[in-house]
């Protein structure tokens, strides 16, 4: 092994805990749903769902960058999985959520109705 | 023997080249699963973008998620959302750092840590294959039962105080009309073999118009101070609606589903079934490997990097839950 291994344990053990309240955060905003949160939109999203996304990529961070030991790794293995990763994921979703959306209106202002 | 380690007492590098040349700064193997993940991080990202295309659609009526998954062991008519998904989050995530202890273990070369930590992992990844068996088995199953109309919307019942309201509570036994087509009197295909609801068309609306005190749900949401809520049509209204029902919708199936609309079951037996298939193979996988390390090969090897590869898949697959939990449960 090219490089010394010291115990994480100690690290494993909090970010566990750090994703254990995350969830539990998520899961009682999940029930609850607070209405000053769902009632206001920012950027066409509602806050909720703004802190639900928010929360997950940090969830997501820690089980990469920890779990999986991406903080171990060089940089150029790190940069070479994750911005595919990031820039095809953002340009799918753009193009999809756009088009979905666009359907949407042409339903809407329509006599079509057709559930597919 | 160039690209994988497989003899004991091997000190070579994966790569050729000589030591400490290595791309990217990792073996061989574990580029290659990094690459897999990022392969399969996208497929995943393509079903997930599909769902959130098809909510876009119908983003004014699709189902609210709260209202769909509230069933938890041994709480019978309790309503309780997100409690169980929750539950099944923690084992998953509580799996990934029997994992990560296992890997760390592995570093040390304690073989007895590395097994009991992969067992544990083994465990969790049952249990979480198992509760999400249940989940769909509720899913599958239904509760109260809907009616679609022609045009393909659905229908709920409601009593006065929007509470819902089960199809075998006011549906009534009319003499029978259709029957089901058993083996013994098929033909060699058979028209009317899709299992049948408990009640026709014609039960439900004679029922309906039995209990007054009955209302129809809609599938439109509306949003009053911020709470998310679908529209109850009033009774003059859902009389109407109810007379163009075509069929009696009993739980969830690929065509249609009582939850609302019927893409919304299709991408959730897809991509949990999508999900559940890579943690029953990541089961897999780790058994093999536990009995690796039960047998010593890492041991000989005095390297348990095929326990790291393991666990990056394993993390993976946790990974990609907390995307489905988010999508599907939460927004």
């Amino acid at each position: 092994m090219s490089h010394e291994h010291v115990s994480n344990t100690k690290r494993i053990w909090f970010v566990f805990a750090l994703l254990s309240v995350v969830t539990t955060v998520e899961v009682i905003l999940g029930i609850y749903k607070p209405a000053v949160l769902e009632g206001n939109h920012f950027v066409g999203l509602n806050l909720l769902n703004w802190i639900f996304y928010i929360l997950t990529v940090f969830k997501a961070y820690y089980i990469v960058w920890a779990f999986m030991h991406m903080e171990g790794e060089k940089s150029s293995l790190r940069w070479s999985v994750v911005s595919p990763v990031i820039f095809l994921v953002l340009y799918l979703l753009f193009i999809l959520l756009t088009e979905g959306h666009y359907i949407y209106g042409v339903f809407k202002d329509s006599t079509i109705k057709w559930n597919f | 023997m160039e690209a994988t380690v497989t003899t004991a007492n091997n000190n070579e590098k994966t790569w050729g080249g000589g030591d400490d040349i290595q791309p990217l700064g990792a073996s061989y193997g574990k580029m290659m699963m990094w690459f897999f993940i990022v392969s399969d991080a996208l497929t995943f990202s393509g079903f997930l973008a599909a769902y959130g295309f098809s909510r876009f659609k119908f983003i004014e009526t699709w189902p609210l998620a709260d209202e769909v998954f509230t069933h938890f062991p041994f709480l019978h008519g309790v309503a309780a959302p997100m409690y169980y998904v929750a539950l099944m989050t923690f084992i998953l995530i509580f799996s990934s750092v029997t994992m990560v202890l296992a890997v760390d273990a592995g570093h040390h070369l304690k073989k007895t840590k590395v097994a009991i930590y992969m067992f544990l992992t083994i465990i969790g990844g049952l249990i979480f294959v198992g509760s999400q068996a249940w989940e769909w088995k509720n899913f599958i199953k239904g509760e109260y039962g809907a009616v679609e109309t022609v045009g393909g919307s659905l229908l709920q019942f409601v009593d006065k105080d929007g509470k819902r309201v089960a199809l075998e509570e006011f549906a009534v036994k009319l003499p029978e009309q259709r029957e089901a087509l058993t083996r013994a009197k098929a033909k060699w295909f058979m028209e009317d073999a899709e299992t049948q609801p408990t009640y026709t068309v014609a039960e439900v609306q004679a029922g309906f118009k039995v209990h007054p005190e009955l209302l129809i749900r809609t599938e439109q949401i509306i949003e009053t101070n911020g709470k998310k809520s679908k529209k109850v049509l009033s009774r003059a209204e859902s009389e109407s609606r109810l007379s163009s029902a075509k069929y009696v919708v009993e739980g969830a199936n690929l065509t249609r589903n009582e939850y609302g609309s019927k893409l919304f079951a299709d991408f959730f037996f897809f991509i949990t079934g999508f999900h559940g298939f890579h943690v029953f193979s990541g089961v897999i996988i780790n058994i093999i490997i536990f009995f690796n390390v039960l047998l010593g090969t890492y041991e000989k090897r005095r390297s348990y990097e095929m326990v790291e590869k393991v666990g990056l898949y394993w993390h993976f697959v946790d990974l990609v839950w907390v995307f489905v939990f988010t999508v599907f449960y939460l927004v």
